[in-house]
């Protein structure tokens, strides 16, 4: 499924709940699906900064794609962070930097979005592309140096 | 009950409105209060009728506006029952207040070796410019720990004071566990060894009533945002002889009384501190808040406040799995909580879905959350618009959110 397929089928099921509560009730059902990092990363190294609660995220890099996983001690932010992971991993990071962030407004998170907020998405986000930014120099400079 | 809060609530239009489609429960007050429509009023009129810029100009709108500046700084001396307006210093807010004091305080009385004492459950703006100054004079910052209750431990507080220590700023009451700290006895045990004592009175102000006199306090500062007033305006109170002694902690103008290419004299209190413009229109909010304290009566407000408290300890008890933090003798305000195997920004996120304002995370405590030993708790600070029912939802909304992520 491509990046904006996923996308796209969030929103649908995000459109099925109005009442603001119950999104926040999906989003934390949604969490406990979220591929489970691996307990030597949940460390300091592999923290998303933020004050309220913790959320790690770690990244490998598999034949061109990037697979993430992450947790958070707290379930909104687990929620939101998972539902990143389910449209980022297993893409390259050419998709990754390329994909462009609609979905967020359509599917009513904006109020995460702010950078002020702790543990954001927009920090989740960023982090996320800056792996993919990452592993994207890495490929260049090997394939520069095959040549 | 014979207070009105009905009535009252109509004078602060930001309360009628709807939050998620529910009716707004604003229970965030410790971080900055609402607004009664006088104040604003009072605001719109500043820039309406008398802007300006004050205590330079000849012409008459700035002599008017003077007027009110300086009246208000007289209605503030009585408020806190000063000495003289010459004590009363404007600031942004209790944040600059205390940092103009360890600078100014600091610069000149702090030698290494010295000690500043503080309390853990200090706000970071009565810990930080603290632990910044005693770097730079190279000075030791020393802790009263707290007791099984959450208040200050007075047996350990004793102890800490010697012949090295050269201030105590501690809190009037504290913004995480709503304990009100014995100040008058803080400060009669310094006084015994002529040590000054600095009261952060962010959280009190707009809670007690404050005689600085009384309580013999060196220094007091509070936040006009905390007591109805608008944002960017606060006070610092002085005690005339450490405010003499004291250097300035800006420069610029306002604060000269000549100027020389080779040096500067300056003014006299309160402007040697006053640099720059000021907030006119922050007094001219600030003035109106105190009327409407005063109007409304603090004795009977803070009597109402507690009552709300009382009561949300009482429903509290009755949610399973809630744990209030901290016991204090005495509370002024607040109540911080933890509800069991919950993030707190889990509850505050889901209870902000119910249109339910409250603040969670650390506070601007984190020294005290390491103290405690937990990440952060959720905190319901009330003033005297909140109704009980407002505390039923809450009760109601907590019950909720155990229900969804448990």
């Amino acid at each position: 499924m491509t990046i904006k397929e996923t996308e796209e089928q969030l929103i649908s099921e995000f459109s099925m709940f109005e009442d603001p509560l119950e999104k926040d009730s999906y989003l934390i059902e949604l969490g406990k699906s979220l591929p489970l990092i691996h307990d030597e990363y949940k460390a300091e190294t592999y923290l998303i900064s933020g004050c309220q609660s913790r959320v790690w995220l770690h990244a490998e890099y598999h034949d061109g794609k990037i697979i993430f996983t992450a947790d958070s001690d707290a379930l909104v932010p687990k929620g939101i962070i998972s539902i990143l992971v389910r449209i980022f991993s297993g893409h390259s990071p050419d998709e990754i930097l390329n994909a462009d962030m609609d979905f967020i407004d359509k599917i009513g998170l904006r109020e995460h979005l702010s950078p002020t907020r702790s543990n954001g998405l927009s920090h989740m986000i960023k982090q996320m592309k800056l792996y993919a930014l990452a592993f994207q120099a890495r490929e260049k400079l090997s394939s520069s140096g095959n040549q | 009950m014979s207070f009105q809060v009905n009535k009252i609530r109509e004078d602060f239009p930001i309360l009628d409105q709807l939050v998620y489609k529910h009716k707004l429960v604003y229970f965030d007050n410790a971080a900055t209060t609402q607004k009664p429509r006088q104040v604003i009023d009072a605001v719109k009129y500043y820039y309406e009728h008398d802007n300006c810029n004050i205590h330079r100009g000849v012409h008459f709108l700035s002599q008017r506006a003077t007027g009110v500046f300086e009246d208000t700084r007289s209605e503030i001396k009585q408020f806190i029952n000063a000495a003289s307006p010459a004590e009363i210093i404007f600031t942004k807010g209790t944040t600059e207040s205390i940092n103009l004091v360890a600078h100014s305080f600091g610069k000149k009385f702090l030698s290494p070796g010295d000690e500043i004492l503080i309390s853990v459950l200090e706000h970071h703006s009565n810990f930080v410019p603290w632990q910044e100054i005693c770097k730079e004079q190279g000075a030791i910052l020393k802790f009263i720990p707290l007791d099984n209750r959450g208040d200050i431990d007075m047996e350990v507080y004793k102890t800490l004071l010697n012949e090295k220590t050269r201030l105590v700023a501690i809190a009037h009451s504290s913004n995480v566990l709503g304990a009100v700290n014995p100040v008058a006895e803080i400060i009669r045990l310094a006084h015994l060894q002529n040590i000054p004592v600095l009261v952060d009175g962010a959280q009190a102000i707009a809670h007690l009533p404050v005689d600085v006199q009384k309580l013999d306090c060196d220094f007091y500062c509070f936040s006009g945002h905390k007591m109805y007033a608008p944002m960017g305006i606060g006070v610092l109170y002085g005690k005339e002889k450490w405010l003499e002694e004291m250097p300035p902690y800006q420069t610029g103008g306002e604060m000269i009384q000549d100027v020389f290419f080779d040096h500067t004299t300056f003014n006299e209190l309160p402007y040697k501190f006053e640099a720059g413009t000021p907030n006119v229109e922050g007094v001219y909010g600030l003035r109106e808040a105190i009327h409407y304290l005063q109007k409304i009566n603090m004795n009977e407000f803070g009597e109402y406040e507690k009552q709300l408290v009382d009561y949300t300890l009482d429903k509290f008890s009755r949610i399973k799995g809630l744990k209030v933090i901290g016991n204090p003798r005495e509370r002024a305000g607040l109540i911080s909580f933890l509800l069991e195997g919950i993030h707190p920004y889990d509850a505050g996120t889901l209870i902000d879905k119910m249109g339910i304002a409250v603040r969670t995370g650390h506070h601007c405590a984190m020294p005290l959350m390491e103290y405690l030993k937990i990440p952060g708790t959720i905190r319901a600070s009330y003033s005297f618009y909140n109704t009980f029912e407002e505390i039923d939802r809450l009760a109601e909304a907590l019950e909720t959110v155990k229900k969804i992520v448990g």
